[in-house]
C-alpha cells in the first residue's frame, strides 16, 4: 500500500513543480521568478525525501539538507541583488 | 501494529504532498506578487515538514532510529520567513504590481 | 565581566549548537559529544562580534508554551490559507498593515516577525529603520485593527515577557 501512496505523492509533487515552472516562465516581475525558483527547490527537497522512502535508503537525507542550505543562500543572494544591485556591500 | 504505523505514514505523506500542491497552486493562481508570497511560505513549508515527519517515523520502524531529518524541518521553518521578507523588500524596491483593492501602502525606504 | 560570561558569552547558543551537532552526526557517542561541546564553546567566542545585543531569557517556560502555541497555530493557519487559496481569489481582501511594536529587543523583534510570517494569512514584509513598526501583508484582512489586536495579545505579550524584564 505504502508503495502506491508514495507513487501518488510523487505525482502530486510533480504537478506542483509544473505549476512552479509555469509561474517561472510567466511571472511578470523578477521577484515572482525568484519566488518560483525558491518554491521549486523546496519541492525538490520533498521529492528527494519521497525517493528516499521509495528506495528505502537513508542516504538521501544529506542531499536534501544540502539543497535546503544552498537554496536558501541562493534565494537570499538574488533577493539582495534585486534590493541593492549588489550582493556584498 | 505495523499496519497502524503504515497508515500513519501514508496519511502524513498524503497530507504533506497535498499542502505542497496547494502552495504551488496558490503561487500559480493568485493575482499579485504579495499574495503569491503566502502560498510557498506557509503551505509548502508545512508540506515538506509533514513529509519529513513521515520519513522519520518510517525509518524508525526499520531500526535506524534517527532524529536528524528534523534538521531539514527546523532549517526550513527558520529560513522560509527570512527569504519571504527579503523577497517582499525586493518587490517593494522594484515596485511590483499589486491588485487595486489592496488597502494600505508598501513602504519606500 | 565575570568568568562564565567571558568563557560562555552565549550559553543558549552553545546549547543549540551542541544539539544541532548531535542531530547532524546522528550518533550518540563520547567522541561526537566532545566535538559538539568544543564547537559549542568555540563558535560563540569567534562570532561574539556579530551579536551586539545577546538575548536574555527571563522566563524560559513562557517561551516553551509560546513555541507549542505557535506550532498549533501553524497547523491551523495552513488549513485557513489552503481554504483561502482554493476559494475564489476575487473575494480576498489583501492589505498592508502597519503594526506598532512594543518590543524593543532586536532578537525578540526577529522572533515576532518570523512568527507572523508562519501564522494565519500574514507575511511580515519590512521593519522600519528605527525598529518601531512592522509592515505586514495580509492575504485576507476584513479588519486591520482586529488583526493588530490579535497579534498583540497572542504573540507579542508572551515575547515581551520572555525577552524583556517587564515590570507589569
Amino acid at each position: 500500500m505504502l508503495h502506491n501512496v508514495i507513487i501518488l505523492c510523487l505525482g502530486m509533487i510533480s504537478v506542483a513543480m509544473l505549476l512552479n515552472l509555469l509561474r517561472l516562465f510567466k511571472g511578470p516581475d523578477l521577484p515572482d521568478r525568484v519566488l518560483a525558483l525558491d518554491t521549486l527547490y523546496v519541492n525538490a527537497i520533498a521529492m528527494i525525501i519521497l525517493m528516499g522512502l521509495l528506495l528505502r535508503s537513508n542516504l538521501y537525507f544529506e542531499a536534501a539538507l544540502l539543497i535546503a542550505v544552498m537554496g536558501f543562500v541562493g534565494t537570499v543572494a538574488v533577493a539582495k541583488y534585486l534590493l541593492r544591485g549588489d550582493i556584498i556591500e | 501494529m505495523e499496519t497502524a504505523i503504515e497508515w500513519l505514514v501514508a496519511a502524513l505523506l498524503l497530507l504533506g504532498s497535498l499542502f505542497a500542491l496547494i502552495g504551488s497552486f496558490g503561487l500559480f493562481k493568485l493575482p499579485d506578487f504579495y499574495m503569491r508570497l503566502h502560498g510557498p511560505t506557509k503551505a509548502t513549508t508545512l508540506g515538506v515538514g509533514s513529509l519529513v515527519l513521515a520519513s522519520m517515523i518510517y525509518f524508525s520502524t526499520t531500526g535506524e532510529v534517527g532524529l536528524h531529518e528534523l534538521l531539514i524541518t527546523l532549517f526550513l521553518f527558520i529560513t522560509a520567513p527570512t527569504s519571504a521578507c527579503m523577497l517582499a523588500k525586493a518587490a517593494m524596491q522594484v515596485h511590483a504590481a499589486r491588485v487595486e483593492r489592496t488597502r494600505g501602502e508598501p513602504w519606500e525606504q | 565581566m565575570n568568568a562564565p560570561g567571558k568563557w560562555f558569552p552565549h550559553p543558549w547558543l552553545s546549547l543549540l549548537l551542541l544539539g544541532v551537532w548531535q542531530l547532524l552526526v546522528n550518533d550518540l557517542s563520547a567522541g561526537s559529544l566532545i566535538m559538539g561541546a568544543i564547537l559549542g564553546w568555540v563558535i560563540p567566542l569567534l562570532t561574539h562580534a556579530f551579536w551586539p545585543d545577546p538575548p536574555k531569557l527571563h522566563r524560559p517556560w513562557v517561551l516553551v508554551r509560546f513555541v507549542f502555541r505557535v506550532l498549533g497555530d501553524i497547523l491551523f493557519a495552513n488549513f485557513e490559507v489552503a481554504k483561502l487559496i482554493l476559494g475564489a481569489s476575487s473575494r480576498l481582501q489583501p492589505a498592508f498593515v502597519v503594526y506598532p511594536l512594543e518590543l524593543r529587543n532586536e532578537f525578540g523583534i526577529g522572533v515576532l516577525a518570523t512568527t507572523i510570517s508562519l501564522t494565519p494569512g500574514t507575511v511580515s514584509a519590512d521593519v522600519s529603520e528605527d525598529h518601531r513598526t512592522l509592515l505586514i501583508h495580509g492575504l485576507d484582512v476584513p479588519d486591520e485593527q482586529e488583526l493588530i489586536d490579535t497579534i498583540k495579545q497572542r504573540y507579542e505579550k508572551p515575547l515581551i515577557e520572555v525577552f524583556e524584564c517587564s515590570t507589569t
